[in-house]
């Protein structure tokens, strides 16, 4: 008789319980997938009853992580329509439309199954009534994902569709969730749905959680809660909800105002920052050394060209095209600003109205030139990938990368520009010249060529200008144009011979010209700034900062 | 005194000159068009007429820049808003003349106010059926404009290129304006689709051949009265303040009304030209407005001559017939031959054609001496 000693037995009854559990779980695991098999496979069934049911059998085998990732792509598919079953065995696939082709890849195994014609396949149809749930599904599994943006934009999916048996769940991921402005959504939410519940503490409660929201919906909400019939009364009866309404309401008013304000100036100083970098090339041509250019814009369309020839140069190095462009540019317009001075603004030194008939006629040429070389028509330039997108804040606050992107370029060419007046030897030869030029030439300063390296800085500027405005508008051969008037009204307001003037200018003007735009239109806002300019001038003649001293005479 | 200037006008020899060529022209140019058969190669076009009518016109606005620009220094770079806002009077008398025979039938209201859904007529426009008060605006719009601009600006002694510039800025802003759909002027279509001038047809030879020879005597009198103005003691003045502002100041002449007086004349001049150039063409649109028009007059002047007057009227002819040539036979070259015209001129004939013209006389009178 053997002897079991109770040791083995209890190692005999662990490995049998072992194989017991091992058994069942994989059994459950292959009864998941066969579930899941059978579940997908329902759904090329014809009638919506039916499919209904395959989406909720589907769903129901999203219990694990893989599977449930699984889910969501099927589930993903078929609402945007990429699902179909082959006509001959019914096998569900997705379909990725390439150039024309129908690529196919098996839902089950993931597997790509090659092109196939399209009259094998049967495209799987949903209404509207199964995308509201397929969508609610969606956003129940994508909660669980890793991402809390992709966890984010689930919960933002969910408002308006989710309905009070969701509040459970959401609260239960709610205590689980850790990125704060996912939790912020998940309040909304619940408050959303809480709205309307039957419960009069519950509605207060939500609408407190809902004050000063920025969330549309909640705004949207509040403001039907707040409907009046016609004879004005509120369709809202109870006064306590009506109290928690009207003070939601105000606070979400609040905030919103707040924002829009900070966007107001946001933009503004986008404008502005377009601006300084259009007329302080002016400032150092015009303010420094009294040329009138009309040419300044087309200098700045020719720097826009560069960068459209810089892109067409290297197509596949987009991301860095402005690194190169951005020098090029100011090459380019800096040797097209000297041969411009050279050739004529030095015969008009002292004739002031002859060199604006003259530069504007060049200012004629270049335009025709670019339009006999690049066509008339406007030429895309691409933006590169880390300059596009936005820095979102909240729901109504974003500043976009490329605007932000141009603001800090504009200080920075202005800082350098400053920079280079002050602290290099060029500088101290412009700032002579500019002050007292015989005096200067008595000092052995060759005043032609500072003339020369002077105008060719300035234009330079306006090559860069151009580079920047490329990002922000078409580049055509009226791109110039635009600009011209507005620059030089800034260069004006600012005071000239006044690089610190030109600064508040252009940002003040950027900032004004947007707060005026949504009282009075945006054509109108550019009138009455216009307007004001003109009228500022009769006052100020020499601008907001004008020089004193020995130079501000003549 | 007065009778003795313009026995004086009457007696230069460049006046007689110029206003003979006037005279024969609108002598001629009606024979050519009315009385010559249309197959003779003598026959003149309507559409020539109307043309060489609108050249006029742009003569007339031409003198009026000279005006302010070479007897007074003022470098307007705005005439062309002068011009537009003195058509845009006389289009709206036009419009009115329609009446219901305009695309929606409507009597009360213009095409494209019933196009806006507009109910009744804005109230600037009321007046502008009858005929005589559309004169008056044409030139009391300009004129009031000039003055509210000048007043402003020569009294705060904006001079120069500051000056210009901001003269641009006005046209700039008032091409915006006039685009706007709500400023009731037609948007950006302007006013067209007119059919007759007090009764009559504008389609017709006699009109056009009348319209013509208004214009031819619009200019000469015009001619007359610049040179009369530049020739009095107030033109002495204008000189003066052109050549040494603050010194005219100091012996004690009041410079900015002087100024103003000037400008506010020749934009009354530049609201006619624009009046007598609206019917010839048939059209007028907030494009008159912009920046472009007005400096391309500005070269027109320095072409001919500036500081001369019939100098003026010379370049605007030249310039726009080569413009007419031009853009019909080479479109790709004129903005580059403008481009040139601009700055050979300022480089090389800073006095024009004229001055050249001069040049030339002297020369030749010195070697007949010799």
């Amino acid at each position: 008789m053997k002897h079991y000693s109770p040791l083995t037995i209890h190692k005999n009854l662990f490995t049998v319980l072992f194989a017991l559990i091992l058994t069942i779980s994989s059994t459950l695991a292959v009864a998941e997938e066969s579930s899941f098999v059978t579940a997908s496979s329902m759904l090329s069934a014809k009638k919506f009853k039916e499919k209904e049911m395959a989406i909720e059998a589907v769903m129901q085998t999203a219990k694990t992580k893989e599977n449930s990732v699984r889910v969501l792509n099927l589930l993903q598919s078929l609402l945007a329509g990429k699902l179909y079953y082959k006509k001959s065995d019914k096998k569900i696939v997705v379909v990725n439309k390439v150039d024309g082709d129908y690529l196919i890849t098996d839902v089950i195994s993931n597997q790509n199954l090659g092109v196939i014609s399209k009259r094998k396949l049967k495209k799987i149809t949903v209404n509207n009534k199964l995308r509201r749930k397929l969508r609610s599904y969606i956003s129940q599994l994508s909660l669980e994902n890793d991402d809390p943006a992709v966890r984010l934009s689930a919960i933002q999916n969910m408002m308006g569709a989710a309905t009070a048996e969701h509040v459970k769940d959401i609260r239960k991921k709610l205590l689980v969730e850790k990125n704060s402005s996912v939790k912020g959504a998940m309040q909304t939410l619940i408050a959303l749905i809480e709205i309307d519940s039957e419960n009069k503490e519950v509605r207060v409660g939500a609408l407190n959680n809902l004050s000063g929201s920025l969330e549309p919906k909640a705004l949207n909400k509040i403001i039907s809660l707040l409907e009046k019939d016609d004879d004005g009364n509120y369709l809202e009866k109870d006064k306590d909800i009506l109290y928690a309404a009207i003070k939601a309401k105000r606070k979400i008013d609040e905030r919103r105002d707040t924002y829009a304000f900070f966007e107001k100036i946001f933009f503004g100083l986008s404008l502005g920052s377009v601006l300084l970098l259009a007329a302080i090339g002016l400032a150092i041509t015009f303010g420094v050394m009294g040329v009138i250019n009309m040419a300044h814009g087309e200098l700045i369309m020719i720097g826009a060209y560069t960068t459209y020839v810089v892109q067409l140069l290297m197509p596949n190095y987009i991301e860095y095209s402005l690194l190169v462009a951005v020098p090029a540019a100011f090459i380019v317009s800096g040797l097209f600003g000297i041969a411009i001075e050279r050739g004529v603004i030095r015969f008009l030194y002292g004739r002031p109205l002859e060199t604006l008939l003259a530069t504007f006629g060049i200012s004629l040429i270049l335009q025709q030139l670019v339009r006999s070389i690049f066509s008339p028509l406007n030429r895309s330039v691409e933006t590169p990938m880390w300059m596009s997108g936005a820095l979102e804040f909240n729901p109504i606050f974003s500043i976009t990368y490329n605007r932000l992107t141009i603001i800090i370029f504009s200080l920075f060419v202005f800082a350098l520009l400053m920079l280079i007046l002050k602290k290099t030897s060029l500088g101290l030869k412009v700032r002579a010249v500019s002050q007292n030029r015989p005096m200067a030439r008595a000092m052995g300063i060759r005043s032609e060529w500072v003339d020369a390296m002077t105008f060719g800085l300035g234009s330079g500027i306006a090559g860069v200008a151009g580079v920047a405005l490329s990002q922000l508008t078409n580049v055509g051969p009226n791109l110039g144009q635009t600009y011209i008037i507005d620059s030089f009204l800034v260069v004006v307001f600012g005071g000239v011979g006044n690089l610190w003037g030109t600064l508040v200018a252009a940002m003040s003007l950027g900032v004004f010209n947007k707060f005026l735009e949504p009282v009075a239109g945006a054509v109108l806002a550019k009138i009455l700034i216009l307007i004001f300019i003109i009228l500022f001038i009769q006052k100020k003649p020499r601008g907001l900062f004008p020089q004193k001293g020995r130079s501000a005479e003549n | 005194m007065q009778g003795s200037i313009i026995s004086q006008i009457l007696n230069e020899k460049n006046s007689q000159i110029f206003l003979g060529i006037l005279i024969f022209i609108a002598v001629v140019v009606p024979v050519l068009n009315l009385l010559v058969p249309v197959d003779s190669i003598f026959h003149l076009s309507t559409y020539t007429v109307t043309l060489m009518g609108k050249y006029l016109c742009f003569a007339l606005l031409a003198i009026a820049l000279d005006l302010v620009w070479g007897y007074a220094g003022i470098l307007s770079l705005g005439h062309g808003a002068f011009f537009a806002l003195g058509g845009y009077a006389m289009g709206m008398y036009l419009m009115r003349q329609i009446g219901d025979r305009g695309v929606y039938g409507n009597a009360e209201l213009p095409d494209f106010m019933v196009f806006l859904n507009w109910q009744e007529l804005p109230w600037f426009w009321h007046g502008f059926d009858q005929f005589w008060f559309a004169m008056i605006m044409v030139a009391l719009v300009p004129g009031l404009l000039a003055f509210i601009f000048g007043w402003l600006a020569f009294r705060s002694r904006v001079t120069g290129v500051y000056l210009s510039i901001m003269t641009q800025a006005l046209t700039y802003a008032l091409l915006l304006a006039f685009f706007r759909n709500e400023m009731g002027f037609g948007g950006n279509n302007g006013l067209t689709d007119f059919k007759d001038i007090l009764g009559f047809n504008l389609q017709s030879d006699n009109t056009r051949i009348t319209l013509f020879l208004i214009t031819t005597f619009t200019l000469a009198a015009t001619y007359i009265f610049c040179k009369y103005i530049t020739m009095s003691k107030f033109g002495r003045v204008i000189i003066a303040i052109r050549d040494a502002e603050d010194r005219a100041r100091f012996i004690g002449y009041k410079v900015e009304s002087y100024k103003l007086w000037l400008f506010v004349i020749s934009a009354v001049i530049a609201g006619i030209a624009g009046a007598l150039y609206v019917p010839q063409v048939g059209i007028i649109n907030p494009g008159e407005f912009s920046p472009l028009n007005s400096i391309e007059l500005v070269v027109w002047v320095a072409v001919g001559g500036r500081g001369t007057l019939y100098g003026a009227v010379v370049g605007a002819i030249l310039v726009n017939y080569g413009k007419t040539y031009f853009t019909g036979a080479l479109p790709e070259v004129w903005l580059f031959a403008l481009g040139a015209l601009f700055v050979l001129v300022t480089l090389y004939l800073p006095k024009g054609i004229m001055g050249l013209y001069e040049q030339y006389k002297q020369r030749y009178n010195k070697e007949v001496k010799v």
